[in-house]
């Protein structure tokens, strides 16, 4: 259920690809747009746990740190302990869960803020992971299926088919959604809507599968990434679960009175989350090859924060996406690319993102994201 | 007939303070029974007691003539009473069906069927007569008065007998305001008793059959819409004698 269209977000994505593209074409090449997605890879999947977070009107401001702890926690039992490669990333996706369910039983429970039991997380684990790395500070990864996520790359006789059959789900699904409602002799919406709706994803998934295919392929950690936010979308939108979570963070109270249990919902919600940012850094490790003691740190948990926002899913809870995230973090990443490229320095780096992500708030805030227009009809009744 | 819901000699205090005192109070189906009074009247009291909010420290609660124990807002409910409190606890973020089917969603295996619902929810306000934009719209985007009708019709979703409603009308516009009672009136016709708690006399003889006068704890008139006075309703009220 989105109030705010993704348009906004993604005509704000076409500004700044064309800004960056005419100051260095060297942005749009496929070898470029490879690098971003990997780039933004870890961070957007920490952003679609906080997605879930924040639709709940909660924040999770421990999701950075416990990010580089359970990557951390991944390398040491595999590198120092011996594990298998899968046994110790399921571990440090656990450990992402244990944490996300104590957060959540002192949020619940004791009912602390969770901007306090977070806070309070984001110095604990901190401190967490620079014991678990011990001495050494550093934990190189070992060539394995670990480093596997960020350095496997699908060439086109993979991708296009893939995309193909993403592309047929698509619109399948949204030709039987009409089937079922005409049967049903419900009113059927304009057929323009679920058409723009498909050709949009068309264009974008054929898009994306040509820039790999000039380049080294897909790389595993997007699919994974895509993979992650189109499971938190369908969840969301088609589940019970996600019913409730999306009713709790508009109004608890009516939540609970519907027989909502809304501390479970809570629970599970910062679970989840935390496990998102275990796998967020799972994949910066794989990437880095690597987990060092600023895994994690830095800034992390601000781009994951930000990139929810900029991409739609409000502050207040129960208004965003699951593909928030992605183009949160498209915009985030696209930004910090662009000016590397242009070899600007992290001050304007900064600025530039700060502004950004003040201007999408803002334009949440005033209600421009709705469904086309209602900015534009809001001006002509004003005038 | 057997009134629906009936008290006998109902007492509340709080600490020192008698919410009511010994208050008889009867409802039947297919009656729109209005509840007035000042503020402090006990009318609020009176709701809770009934919706299962606050126990009884004294007297008799009958429902179809058998005598019930109201502890909880669940017993409530399983004897078919439902509440449509003034703040209407409604999620604006979700849409109306959404919001009809809060907390009773129908699914097919593990997802939402959302056909089912939308069916189920277009049946229910075309047997109110509820005219709404769309049933897909987010709540944020309707009336108050559509916001009203949207809360009491997720109330008939359990089929129930007797609706409370806390004051329905307060804050709603003359067209809404009208939207709003002539829904009552249908569930009048569905069957049901309404009990509805009000401060406009206006609306309260536009749609109660009856009106009950709550003051300091007592119920202190009964009145047949009908045959009543405005004056002396508010005679009952105020507890002035009229000349």
């Amino acid at each position: 259920m989105r109030t705010r269209g993704t348009a906004p977000v993604v005509v704000g994505l076409a500004l700044i690809w064309a800004a960056f593209y005419a100051a260095n074409d060297r942005f749009l090449s496929a070898a470029n747009l490879t690098n971003l997605v990997l780039q933004i890879a870890a961070v957007g999947t920490i952003a679609a746990g906080l997605a879930l977070v924040l639709l709940l009107g909660e924040i999770d401001l421990s999701a950075g740190v416990v990010s580089g702890l359970c990557a951390g926690v991944m390398a040491i039992l595999h590198v120092k302990q011996g594990w298998g490669p899968l046994p110790a990333l399921l571990a440090g996706l656990a450990s992402g869960a244990a944490i996300g369910t104590f957060h959540g039983l002192w949020i619940t429970r004791l009912r602390v803020p969770s901007f306090v039991v977070t806070l309070a997380g984001l110095l604990a684990w901190q401190g967490a992971l620079l014991h678990v790395l011990g001495g050494t500070g550093t934990v190189n990864l070992p060539e394995s299926p670990i480093t596997a996520l960020a350095g496997t790359f699908f060439g086109p006789a993979v991708t296009w088919p893939m995309a193909g059959i993403a592309v047929l789900v698509h619109g399948a699904a949204l030709w039987a959604d009409r089937r079922a409602r005409s049967k049903a002799g419900l009113p059927l919406p304009p057929w323009r809507a679920p058409a723009a709706r498909l050709l949009v994803t068309a264009s974008a998934v054929v898009a994306a599968t040509g820039v790999f295919s000039q380049d080294r392929g897909l790389p595993l950690a997007v699919l994974i990434f895509v993979g992650l936010v189109a499971s938190v979308d369908l969840v969301l939108r088609r589940t019970r679960f996600g019913r409730h979570v999306l009713a709790v963070g508009g109004n608890a109270e009516a939540a609970r009175r519907a027989g909502i249990r809304v501390d479970r919902i809570r629970l599970a919600v910062f679970a989840a989350g935390s496990t998102f940012a275990a796998a967020g850094g799972v994949l910066a490790a794989s990437r880095l090859l690597a987990v060092n003691q600023s895994s994690g740190s830095g800034d992390v948990l601000l781009d994951a924060i930000a990139a929810a926002v900029i991409g739609g899913t409000s502050l207040f809870g129960g208004r965003g996406s699951a593909w928030s995230a992605l183009l949160g973090a498209l915009v985030i990443g696209s930004i910090s690319n662009g000016m590397d490229l242009l070899a600007l320095p992290s001050s304007v780096k900064l600025m530039v993102t700060g502004a950004v992500l003040l201007v999408a708030a803002s334009i949440d805030a005033l209600g421009l994201g709705k469904p086309p227009f209602a900015a534009l009809r809001r001006v002509r009744r004003a005038a | 007939m057997t009134p629906l819901l009936e008290l006998r000699g109902v007492s509340r205090r709080f600490g020192p303070v008698e919410a009511l005192t010994g208050v008889d109070f009867e409802i039947s189906p297919r009656e729109v029974v209005a509840l007035v009074g000042d503020n402090g009247a006990g009318k609020s009291t009176l709701v809770k007691i009934v919706s299962g909010i606050l126990p009884i420290d004294g007297g008799e609660v009958r429902f179809d003539g058998r005598a019930v124990t109201l502890d909880g807002p669940r017993a409530a409910a399983a004897l078919g009473i439902a509440t449509v409190y003034q703040d209407l606890a409604l999620c604006e973020n979700l849409d109306v069906v959404g919001n009809l089917f809060l907390g009773r969603e129908r699914t097919r295996g593990p997802a939402l069927d959302e056909i089912a619902m939308e069916r189920e929810a277009v049946e229910l306000l075309r047997r109110l007569s509820v005219q709404l934009p769309s049933v897909r719209a987010p709540v944020a985007g309707l009336s108050g008065g559509q916001r009203q009708s949207v809360a009491v019709a997720r109330s008939m979703m359990g089929s129930p007998r007797l609706v409370l409603l806390d004051e329905p009308t307060a804050a709603l516009g003359v067209a809404q305001t009208r939207q709003v009672l002539d829904l009552i009136a249908r569930l009048r016709e569905q069957g049901l008793g309404v009990l509805m708690i009000s401060h406009n006399l206006r609306d309260v003889f536009s749609v109660a059959d009856r009106i009950s006068v709550l003051r300091l704890g007592r119920r202190v008139a009964t009145f047949e819409t009908a045959s009543a006075q405005e004056v002396d309703v508010v005679a009952a009220i105020t507890g002035a004698v009229r000349e």
